[in-house]
């Protein structure tokens, strides 16, 4: 028995058919996993359900009979609840306020003890250590995620729509949220899962719908797909290799740190990198694997010794860094990188407008070197003066892309490449990393993707606890030795 | 080239008004009543751009009125004081003068140091020293007025009332710094920073901008432009008061407003910014010149605007979003 189900559904923002004739059926107790390049039409799917967008033709069914939704909070009425990839979180208010936002328990005064209490039973389900009363300003990134998580479960779901639950989740988290997914499988909750990793959906989904364009173009049920079939039904073309060929590291020293601390989060990190390598750092969100990097850069106060091409350098702001060749891309494309509310010529040259003129800024050097930009690192803008914000994810990752590259740098420290960006861009992004390399520029890399890490770097390093926890390279190069370097654990024992 | 309403507004507005103030009095269009128009938009035009910028970064400045006071203040007794060694001449001017803008150099850097580097809220930093430069202009004048010397107010009148035929100094300075504000929001590297740190200052920095650097200069760059004001407003009255320049600072804010930059910072116009002072001085203007209306309803008048200025200028949300 269907729960929520679209018949037929189309979606047209003005001129642009965004989604065309979609068929999609939840079922109690069922994952079904919604997969799909940037742009496919998953978050208008996921809008329309959750009752935040009208289809434009075609209906939504709420227990086979047609229902229209005038708005969010009136589809949860129903127990239809969605988890936005974009926290919807009071920064300023304690977990258990926010689990109990709008809702709050007590007649005329706030009954502060079972809102706690129960806030408390449901983070302990989802087996984190979550203070119910810690500002959600003080929370980790994954943490924030939990309490999501958790506001959901809150609401006694019917159908539960994630959006890209476990971007930003660690190892041990991923597990919790798959178990708690598991269990309301299992209590008749019908979920809708959208994720970019394939190997996760292979792992969860009951169903898969492959949605490519607007339309659906495959659904499978567990098993009849494989990663690689899920892969090229979305992109709608075969895919060869998934990582371009590893190249030849020249010996020369391009980078060599040692004894890097930035108090607190790192201690006392020694590396070199080659020219032309692709180093990878691997290790748990919360490792020090992104305060390296800031530290290197100047972004963190940081004491050691670094040298570039064996000089010796002192980096004490991103200004230094840039004037000794480094560069460093950031993992908060949206916070960190990019200026969402400006266009892309102006988020383009943020970081060296001094070499677009002395006293006037040379606007027409600027387009050029946009041009430039969009040519090479292939960003499609249907615009040009449109707002970095309105372009998709995969596109704000290769401005921010040309926007790093823009100095010239050597030596290019890239923090999760391939963040919530889609199967053809990280491709795409895999590409441009290797060319970089080719050129003799060394590049680091740090991600949490254990596939990415190892399909792209010459060789891996480790953190763990601020520290480097060791290296492999070659044949040792496997998911297995990065997670036991990862999480401390040493002999042979599986 | 696209023509943007939200853009335009405030300048159709202002277009609305002379026709208004021209069919309602013909004294208005009259050349001695541009001119005290405005020259009397002058003192806030200034300050309302120097605002601009600070509004743009993220920031936002109470206490430019009493500084205003404050700087007059000190000026006035500098130059009385240097009166019997130097002579009453330009020079005893010059003085003045200097005191006024270096004055507002300090006090456009303490407001700014207090932010950046004690990492205090900019509404709380200048309502501290809002309430500061006010007490301090009353003390110094012991409850009452500050007054130029009259042979030395004599000699300073004309850099108020004189000028090139009608158009008069004051009107010149504001032409000039409104150019100028304008070219650096535009066409300045500095124009840039100030926009994108006020867009986020995060991304600024990751960018390599030196966010603390660029705030503090707007303050400083605001305290110029008090000072400039004040070297303007002076020879107008010759005297200083503890009531100088009181409100002000909204007059300012709420010209920068109406002009269409964004008071979350991230935006800013200064040619918008000076059509919002005109607005405002004419509103004033054709009350007084109009029988209409009360003139005393002048500030109901100008908070509808604001308000409706800020309304016509929200972004439009996309239609289909809830």
């Amino acid at each position: 028995m269907t729960v929520l189900a679209l018949d037929n559904v189309s979606k047209r923002f003005g001129p642009i058919e965004v989604l065309h004739g979609v068929d999609l059926a939840l079922e109690p107790g069922e994952v079904h996993a919604l997969i799909g390049e940037n742009g496919a039409g998953k978050s208008t799917i996921m809008k329309i359900l959750g009752g935040f967008l009208d289809p434009t033709a075609g209906q939504v069914l709420l227990d086979g009979q047609p229902v229209h939704f005038a708005s969010g909070p009136q589809a949860e009425a129903q127990g239809i609840v969605v988890i936005h990839q974009e926290f919807n979180l009071a920064p300023d208010l304690s977990v258990a306020a926010n689990v109990f936002l709008g809702r709050e328990a007590g007649a005329w005064r706030l009954d502060h003890a079972a809102m706690r209490d129960a806030t408390a039973a449901l983070l302990k389900r989802l087996d984190t250590s979550i203070d119910p009363d810690a500002r959600i300003r003080d929370l980790s990134v994954p943490d924030r995620q939990m309490v999501e998580i958790a506001k959901a479960l809150s609401r006694q779901a019917r159908v539960l729509i994630m959006d890209e639950p476990s971007a930003v989740l660690t190892h041990r988290e991923v597990g919790a949220l798959y178990a708690q997914i598991d269990r309301l499988r299992a209590e008749g909750v019908a979920i809708l899962y959208c994720s970019h990793r394939l190997d996760e959906v292979a792992h969860l989904a009951d169903r898969i719908t492959v949605l490519r364009d607007g339309r659906v173009v495959r659904q499978a049920l567990r098993g009849e797909l494989t990663e690689d079939g899920m892969a090229t039904a979305m992109v709608g073309r075969e895919l060869q290799d998934f990582y371009p060929p590893k190249g030849q590291p020249g010996d020369a020293p391009a980078l060599e740190v040692r004894g890097l601390t930035v108090p607190g989060r790192v201690r006392d990190v020694s590396l070199t990198l080659r020219r032309g390598e692709v180093l990878g750092i691997a290790g748990l969100v919360g490792s020090g694997r992104t305060e390296l990097a800031e530290g290197l850069v100047g972004l963190r106060p940081a004491t050691g010794e670094i040298r570039v091409e064996g000089r010796p350098v002192a980096i004490r702001s991103l200004r230094d860094a840039f004037a000794a060749g480094l560069a460093y891309l950031t993992e908060d494309r949206k916070e960190a990188g990019l200026l969402l509310d400006k266009g892309l010529r102006e988020n383009l040259t943020l970081a060296t407008l001094e070499r677009f003129g002395a006293w006037r800024l040379d606007t027409a050097a600027e387009d050029a070197a946009l041009d430039r930009a969009t040519r090479e690192f292939d960003i499609r803008a249907p615009r040009r003066d449109m707002l970095a914000g309105k372009l998709s994810g995969g596109n704000q990752q290769k401005l921010l892309l040309a926007k790093v590259m823009l100095p010239d740098p050597r030596i290019i420290i890239i923090d999760e490449p391939t963040r919530g960006i889609d199967v053809g861009t990280k491709r795409q992004i895999y590409a441009f990393i290797r060319k970089l390399a080719a050129e003799g520029r060394s590049l680091i890399v740090i991600s949490s993707e254990m596939t990415e890490v190892i399909g792209l770097s010459d060789r891996v390093l480790v953190m763990r606890e601020g520290r480097l926890a060791g290296e492999v390279a070659g044949q040792a190069m496997t998911e297995d030795n990065i997670v036991r370097l990862a999480m401390g654990v040493t002999g042979d024992v599986a | 080239m696209k023509i943007d309403l939200h853009t335009l507004g405030p300048l159709v507005a202002l277009v609305a008004l002379v026709i208004l103030g021209a069919a309602l009095n013909s004294a208005f269009l009259a050349p001695a009543n541009i001119t005290n128009v405005l020259a009397r938009s002058a003192f806030i035009g200034l300050i309302a751009v120097g605002m601009t910028f600070v509004i743009t970064a993220g920031g936002l400045d109470l206490s430019v009125g009493s500084m205003a006071a404050f700087l007059a203040g000190i000026a006035i007794i500098a130059m009385n004081a240097a009166l019997p060694g130097m002579g009453s001449n330009w020079g005893t001017i010059l003085l003045g003068m200097g005191v006024a803008v270096l004055g507002g150099i300090a006090a456009g850097y303490l407001n700014g140091a207090l932010v950046t580097k004690a990492g205090i809220e900019p509404f709380i930093v200048t309502l501290g020293t809002m309430g500061i430069f006010r007490s301090l202009v009353t003390w110094l004048a012991d409850g009452g007025t500050l007054s130029l010397d009259y042979g030395l107010r004599t000699l300073y009148r004309p850099v108020y009332y004189g000028g090139i035929g009608w158009i008069t100094w004051p009107i010149i300075v504001f032409a000039l710094i409104a150019f100028l504000g304008e070219w650096a929001m535009r066409h300045s590297r500095f124009g840039r920073h100030v926009e994108a740190i006020g867009s986020n200052d995060r991304v600024a920095r990751y960018s390599a901008i030196d966010v603390n650097r660029v705030r503090l200069l707007t303050y400083v760059l605001l305290g110029v432009l008090v000072g400039l004001a004040v070297v303007l407003y002076v020879p107008r009255l010759g005297s200083a008061s503890g009531s100088t320049g009181v409100l002000w600072e909204l007059e300012a804010i709420a010209a920068v407003i109406i002009g269409g930059t964004a008071l979350k910072g991230g935006r800013g116009r200064v040619w918008g910014t000076v059509v919002g002072v005109l607005i405002l001085s004419l509103i004033d203007n054709i009350l007084n010149l109009a029988d209409l209306v009360s003139p005393y309803l002048n500030g109901a008048i100008q908070g509808v605007i604001i308000v409706l200025a800020v309304v016509l200028q929200r972004e439009k949300r996309t239609a289909d979003e809830r």
